[in-house]
């Protein structure tokens, strides 16, 4: 199980964060990434591999100010 | 005792508010009194350490006391710690000129206001400048704004664009980061960027506030340790959605008030 914004998932584990965030329908140029309570840069995603047990959290930013 | 009458240490022996009054302003008619942030026409007691204000409407004070009035609705012993703040305001639009407004009332001490446009009309449906701002830069026109809203404050500009090679320099005096940028990609460089480089700050963001959608479904989270996001989180400005004063200034003030409970030292929302 991996959990993001607080929500439990059995089919994240194994890939990378960057596939995992493209699946899930996130701009990667709109958003900002903690992972397991670390902010991670965006030069990380694609190589970092999802694991079982992983906790993410992941803020998209809408237009507007 | 020991009383602040207009800011200043006294020692009374009135033991209420129309016992001062009497003593201090005998003839005025058009007396405002604000007993410890309360403004009030009643003749309530007092006792050491109370702050008390008398105010002659209409009369300008000496400057020395002016200070001390323009906070006097304030909660007793938060001015003290908003004047040693140093907060940015990165964006200057319709969520961070009001934010600004906000913070310059409140007296945080030090204000950096970054942004790199200018002033347009299609600025004035929510954002707070005047016709007379048209075509100058928005930190220059905040800047002589907040100044006649508060002269007791210090307030930096720079006006540039904030990118990811300069995030982390520009706001290096800053302790609280208010991210107030229009556009999403910008948002998210400069909260990256913010959190990549600087882990002590904390970040105030707006995002989704378009629109004319319930007021009550815009908030404030803490989405990550060290950054807080207020708006709804979804409505987005787009063809056939716009962004309007309401809205926008609801989310302003979720972001100031976030702003000043993280300089008190409350980082719940």
């Amino acid at each position: 199980m991996v959990k993001v914004n607080g929500q439990a998932l059995d089919n994240a584990a194994g890939i990378s964060l960057s596939d995992f965030l493209k699946r899930e329908g996130y701009d990667l140029s709109r958003i900002a990434v903690e992972y397991n309570d670390d902010i991670i840069a965006k030069f990380m995603y694609a190589t970092k591999i999802i694991e079982d047990g992983d906790a993410l959290e992941i803020v998209g930013f809408v237009g507007g100010g | 005792m020991l009383i602040k009458i207009n800011g200043k240490e006294v020692e009374t022996g009135c033991k209420s508010l129309f016992q001062v009054r009497e003593k201090l302003y005998p003839t005025a008619d058009n007396l405002v009194v604000i007993l410890n942030g309360f403004q009030t026409s009643d003749d309530l007691p007092i006792s050491g350490g109370d702050e008390v204000t008398l105010i002659e409407k209409g009369k300008l004070p000496d400057k020395d006391v002016l200070e001390a009035m323009m906070s006097a609705r304030h909660t007793p012993h938060v001015y003290e710690k908003v004047k040693k703040a140093h907060v940015a305001v990165a964006g200057l639009g319709g969520l961070g000129s009001n934010i600004s407004i906000a913070l310059a009332r409140t007296g945080v001490g030090h204000l950096h206001l970054v942004d790199f446009d200018v002033v347009e009309p299609s600025n004035l449906n929510r954002q707070q400048y005047c016709i007379r701002h048209l075509g100058m830069a928005k930190t220059e026109a905040l800047k002589a704004q907040l100044e006649e809203i508060n002269p007791y404050i210090t307030i930096s500009i720079d006006t540039v664009r904030v990118t990811e090679e300069n995030v982390s320099r520009l706001f290096v005096n800053d302790e609280i980061v208010c991210e107030a940028f229009d556009k999403p990609d910008a948002k998210a460089v400069l909260v990256n960027g913010l959190l990549e480089n600087c882990p002590q700050k904390k970040i105030v963001s707006g995002s989704g506030m378009a629109g004319f959608e319930s007021s009550n479904t815009i908030g404030t989270k803490r989405r990550m340790k060290n950054l807080y996001v207020c708006g709804d989180g979804e409505t987005g400005a787009m063809v056939g959605r716009g962004l309007m004063a309401p809205r926008v200034l609801i989310c302003a003030g979720h972001q100031a008030n976030m702003i000043l409970r993280l300089i008190l030292g409350i980082e719940d929302v």
